[in-house]
């Protein structure tokens, strides 16, 4: 009898480590999302891997580490830094756009990913210089409990940052449906000349569209300080390249895939930490990025362009 | 017949030329003009020259065949680890210190070799972008490995290694490597590389095996990696997966691309420079970093195929200009 028990007692905390990984990988996979999402929108319309991208949340983050203290002071909810904190990321996001990558845009891919580069290791190491090297510890966004679901801790914060990802998604999906802007982001990377001419301004959209992306970075990066509560200064470097990998996954340039991707991702890497090999996951993220660029380099959402000679 | 010869002479003169520089620099060490500071620059020109290697072997795919690798760190990584395995099973066999040094060198390229064939088949399907974004994956598992395998110190720093890199030996296979990478860019070979930068689409109508010549390309540069990789394992004695990071892969493309895409002279000259720039400025090492990225910025708005371009300094060609201007009317080979 007692053997039956336990092996129910087994199943269910079985059950209750899968439900609370599952909704850890959600969680992480909703910030790769919003993340993904500041890539796919920036190589849809100019084809360039924005590798900076991922240094915005570093931004972001610094911006909260700094700003959540002065909320808490002013009585104020310590949620509301997000909003310094996308003023700050959309500064440093269109500065960067308008300073290093609008002259060298006619140069050639190459050119541009080279700067692009350029501005990701000038912001780590400028952060480095400012903030020094030394990890902050963001104080805590969310004092929220944890609820009790089948026996696992679910964390309400987790809840919300999946909830925030989502809202957010499927309003940018209806912003670049509908509005007349949004038309015009999907009009330039079409075809630049015939958007000229039909009297949409090709670098305001362009910088419309890093206004917008580091938006969603600063966002991401209060959804990571709630799960992580440290800043780092290359914390950008490496969680943009797994949303870069989210991006592809999902098919570069279209927004839902963004979000299947991010949260593919997301779940791969905990999953696998959780039951696989706990070393190993990092290896694991990369090899899904490999397999699916020779299987099908155009992701789950993507569009096939062939080659033209 | 006479081009043949004159080429045959331009080897020679080089060959003199970089036996004058050695000699140079061995009588600067030898007379102790620099005194207790003496092992120190010998340290930099060591580091100056896998560097070297390095940056000319990343320059074959970036300048030559127009491609990025991004993880070119995680190649060095491999024959780094692969060599001081083998060093240090055969460290007490007796077998001179030479002949170990050679081993280790070959050892490491040749495994660097092999991983460079494996990531090449299935990433050089891939252009652009996505192949730079791929071999910062490869270079990341390669590193993810490392820290997981027993034998290569399981994520701890992997120490006592014995020191082999001297300066004189490094600075000789320094310029092995160089020529022989010099000599494959300017045969049939790299000729063919080089078309297939320009149109791969073209190439591959004009009867070329682009993915083999890409994929030898890619191998060529990761044995070289392979070798730097073993001379860094054996002049550092000790090391860590993290060392080979993302962070030091792009430090090199940078040095590339400073230099000037296809370029070796550019490549050897921004090695140089960049290793000794943050010897130089031990106390600011805070901004080397920040300092490369600006000075890399500058160079892509301005000049973007680097500051030599595609330039080759050649000591001929320098030669027979100084004495064209000399005794102007004999010189015959000034055209070279």
């Amino acid at each position: 009898m007692s053997y039956v028990i336990n092996i129910f007692r087994k199943i269910g905390v079985g059950m209750a480590l899968f439900i609370q990984s599952l909704v850890n990988g959600l969680n992480q996979g909703a910030i790769y999302a919003l993340i993904a999402l500041g890539y796919t929108m920036v190589y849809g319309i100019i084809r360039m891997i924005n590798f900076a991208h991922g240094d915005f949340i570093m931004v972001g983050s610094y911006t909260l580490f700094y700003t959540i203290p002065l909320m808490i002071r002013t009585g104020m909810p310590p949620w509301m830094a997000v909003f310094i904190a996308i003023g700050v990321c959309i500064i440093v996001g269109v500065s960067v756009e308008v300073i290093a990558y609008r002259p060298v845009r006619k140069a050639g891919s190459m050119t541009a990913l080279i700067t692009a580069l350029a501005m990701s290791l000038f912001l780590e190491n400028l952060a480095m210089v400012v903030f020094g090297a030394n990890p902050k510890s963001v104080t805590a966004i969310f004092n929220l409990p944890a609820l009790n679901f089948l026996g696992a801790k679910l964390q309400v914060k987790y809840l919300i940052t999946l909830g925030i990802g989502l809202v957010i998604m499927i309003a940018l999906q209806l912003f670049v449906k509908y509005t007349k802007l949004g038309k015009g982001m999907r009009a330039v990377p079409q075809d630049k000349q015939a958007a000229t001419l039909m009297g949409i301004k090709v670098n305001n959209i362009i910088t419309i569209t890093f206004a917008i992306g580091s938006a969603l970075a600063a966002v991401a990066a209060l959804m990571y300080c709630s799960t992580y509560p440290r800043a780092t200064t290359d914390m950008g470097s490496m969680m943009g390249l797994k949303a870069f990998i989210a991006a592809v996954l999902g098919g570069i340039g279209s927004i839902p895939g963004a979000m299947i991707g991010g949260l593919i991702v997301g779940l791969v890497e905990i999953l696998v930490k959780v039951y696989v090999a706990p070393s190993w996951y990092e290896a694991i993220t990369y090899s899904l990025l490999i397999i699916v660029l020779i299987v099908k380099p155009t992701g789950i959402l993507g569009k096939n362009i062939g080659e033209k000679v | 017949m006479n081009k043949i010869q004159n080429k045959k002479w331009a080897y020679i003169i080089n060959f003199i030329g970089i036996c004058i520089l050695f000699s140079l620099l061995m009588i600067l060490f030898n007379s102790g003009i620099l005194g207790t500071s003496t092992n120190y620059v010998k340290g930099i020109l060591t580091t100056a020259c896998y560097t070297i290697i390095m940056v000319a072997s990343l320059n074959l795919l970036t300048g030559f065949m127009g491609e990025f690798s991004l993880g070119h760190a995680g190649f060095m990584s491999v024959g780094a680890y692969s060599s001081a395995i083998i060093t240090n099973m055969l460290v007490d066999k007796g077998i001179p210190d030479i002949i170990l040094f050679v081993i280790a060198l070959i050892v490491g390229g040749f495994a660097a070799a092999i991983t460079g064939t494996l990531v090449g088949i299935p990433a050089l399907r891939l252009r652009g972008d996505y192949l730079a974004i791929v071999t910062i994956a490869f270079a990341e598992i390669i590193r993810v490995a490392f820290t997981n395998f027993a034998i290569t110190g399981g994520g701890r720093t992997m120490s006592g290694i014995t020191k082999l890199s001297k300066f004189s030996w490094c600075f000789w296979v320094m310029v092995i490597c160089v020529t022989f990478m010099y000599m494959y860019v300017r045969s049939r070979f790299g000729r063919t590389v080089i078309a297939i930068r320009e149109d791969y689409i073209a190439s591959a109508a004009s009867g070329i095996n682009v993915t083999f010549y890409k994929v030898l390309t890619f191998t060529i540069s990761a044995f070289f990696a392979g070798v730097a990789g073993a001379m860094y394992a054996h002049y550092m004695t000790a090391m860590i997966p993290t060392n080979f990071s993302f962070m030091y892969s792009a430090e090199f493309l940078t040095e590339v691309i400073i230099g000037g895409t296809g370029s070796l002279t550019g490549s050897i000259m921004g090695a140089i420079f960049l290793s000794a720039l943050p010897e130089l400025m031990r106390d600011f090492s805070n901004y080397r970093m920040l300092a490369y990225s600006v000075v890399l910025l500058l160079v892509m708005i301005f000049k973007p195929s680097g500051i030599f371009g595609t330039y080759e300094f050649s000591l001929t060609g320098a030669l027979s200009r100084l004495f064209h201007k000399k005794e102007k009317g004999k010189g015959g080979a000034a055209d070279e």
